[in-house]
């Protein structure tokens, strides 16, 4: 029989105050099952304080070959960061 | 234009993905899962990052050996920790390789059919509780050699699997390194065993850093994706150096007559290696081949019901929460 588990992202929070950042992938059969194995598999070494995970086919990425038109919109909207404004030198810190 | 071809707006000029590819390999640049590769690359690295974690799951067999007859409660745990650890890192691997788009199983089709190949060094035996310090300070030392340059690997998930195996790794070297040193000052027998597992598991070592640059097939392309960023001779050479001092200063002998120290090129000068054991146990025919692969395919096998077990039951729970959800 194939009955096959399904694969999981593994998201950990290495302390608070800190985001939970993507660690690598896992199989497991359930999500309850997923943590556990998340938690041998990669805080062997108290790397984490919180886990996330999520199946893996419950995410949508963007196409990197699509980057262009994805993130053209932001390209040239220089007025979106502060150096675009003039000020006069006597303005040391603003 | 062939589909392999993007147009570049600015200056009417066409460049291809490929050269795209390997201007970002050129700027060290990483290349994810997602984005264009050649078919070579894909394949290439799909070969080396699965037998790198077979070589991970199968490693764990001979050490497993020596679990339940470690001498102490101190070296039991470091032992039990070290193999745990194995498991971790063939783990990391598999993952970072079925971001290739390859299956779990079909890797696992590969090692348990003798498709795939792993580390020809688990193919010896352990037969003294001396070998789990020569493995550690020999095996797992040749391995960080082997691995630290593949930490700025071109591939993004493989790279990043091999920092934290890096991480991980140098305790593996320094408990076989202490075993290896407390044998050494112990009773003659225990020398003896120290000196006996030396003797048996310092050629392979030196093997397990691959064929010599004039035999190796795939070096010129692997240096030009940074899969490998020094030749197997320049890494043995490393080995070497840095092992023969580490055998000096616990009274061990190295077991090659002809190794001496060359003032003039600052390095160590060495035997001949005899490639035909290596090629010999590669091909199959290794003191352990046989029993390595039955023992990985018997605990595949076994622990199917399991496998299947937990499935059904996480079904069985999906359905319980949809019923009450209704």
């Amino acid at each position: 029989m194939k009955n096959n588990w399904p694969l999981w992202e593994v998201f950990v929070r290495s302390k608070n105050g800190l985001e939970h950042r993507h660690f690598g992938s896992l199989h497991a059969a359930d999500a309850e099952m997923a943590l556990e194995n998340a938690r041998d598999v990669y805080t062997r070494r108290n790397e984490g304080v919180s886990i996330w995970v999520v199946e893996s086919k419950n995410i949508t990425a963007s196409n990197p070959e699509h980057n262009g038109e994805l993130f053209e919109p932001a390209n040239d909207k220089v007025y979106r960061h502060p150096t675009f404004y003039d000020l006069p030198d006597e303005v040391k810190h603003m | 234009m062939s589909k392999k071809e993007i147009k570049n707006q600015a200056d009417g000029q066409s460049i291809s993905l490929e050269e795209i590819f390997d201007q970002k390999i050129a700027q060290d640049e990483k290349i994810e899962p997602k984005d264009w590769m050649p078919e070579k690359y894909r394949k290439t690295h799909i070969r080396q990052i699965s037998q790198h974690a077979h070589s991970e799951i199968v490693g764990m067999l001979p050490e497993g050996n020596w679990i339940t007859r470690a001498p102490s409660l101190r070296r039991k745990v470091a032992l039990l920790a070290k193999v745990q650890d194995e498991a971790g890192h063939g783990l990391y691997l598999y993952s970072a390789c079925e971001t290739l788009g390859v299956s779990r199983d079909e890797l696992y089709e590969q090692l348990h059919t003798g498709k795939a190949k792993y580390s020809s060094i688990f193919n010896y035996p352990t037969i003294t509780w001396a070998d789990m310090g020569a493995i550690g300070w020999l095996v797992d030392g040749a391995a960080i050699i082997n691995q630290v340059p593949l930490c700025s690997t071109s591939y993004g998930p493989y790279a990043r699997a091999m920092i934290r195996v890096c991480k991980e790794e140098s305790f593996h070297q320094r408990q076989g390194y202490e075993i290896m040193i407390t044998l050494a000052k112990g009773s003659p027998e225990q020398k003896e065993m120290a000196q006996d597992a030396l003797n048996r598991w310092w050629w392979p070592s030196l093997m397990m850093l691959g064929p010599t640059d004039a035999e190796s097939v795939h070096t010129a392309q692997s240096m030009k994706w940074k899969l490998k960023r020094k030749t197997n001779d320049e890494l043995r050479q490393q080995f070497i150096d840095q092992t023969v001092p580490q055998a000096e200063l616990i009274g061990l002998t190295i077991p090659d007559p002809d190794l001496k120290w060359n003032e003039e090129k600052g390095c160590y000068d060495f035997g001949e290696i005899d490639w035909d054991e290596f090629w010999q146990v590669v091909k199959g025919h290794g003191p352990c081949n046989k029993e390595r692969l039955s023992a990985r395919v018997n605990a595949w096998e076994e622990g199917e019901w399991v496998r299947d077990a937990a499935m059904a039951y996480a079904e069985k729970q999906e359905d319980k929460k949809l019923k009450k959800a209704i």
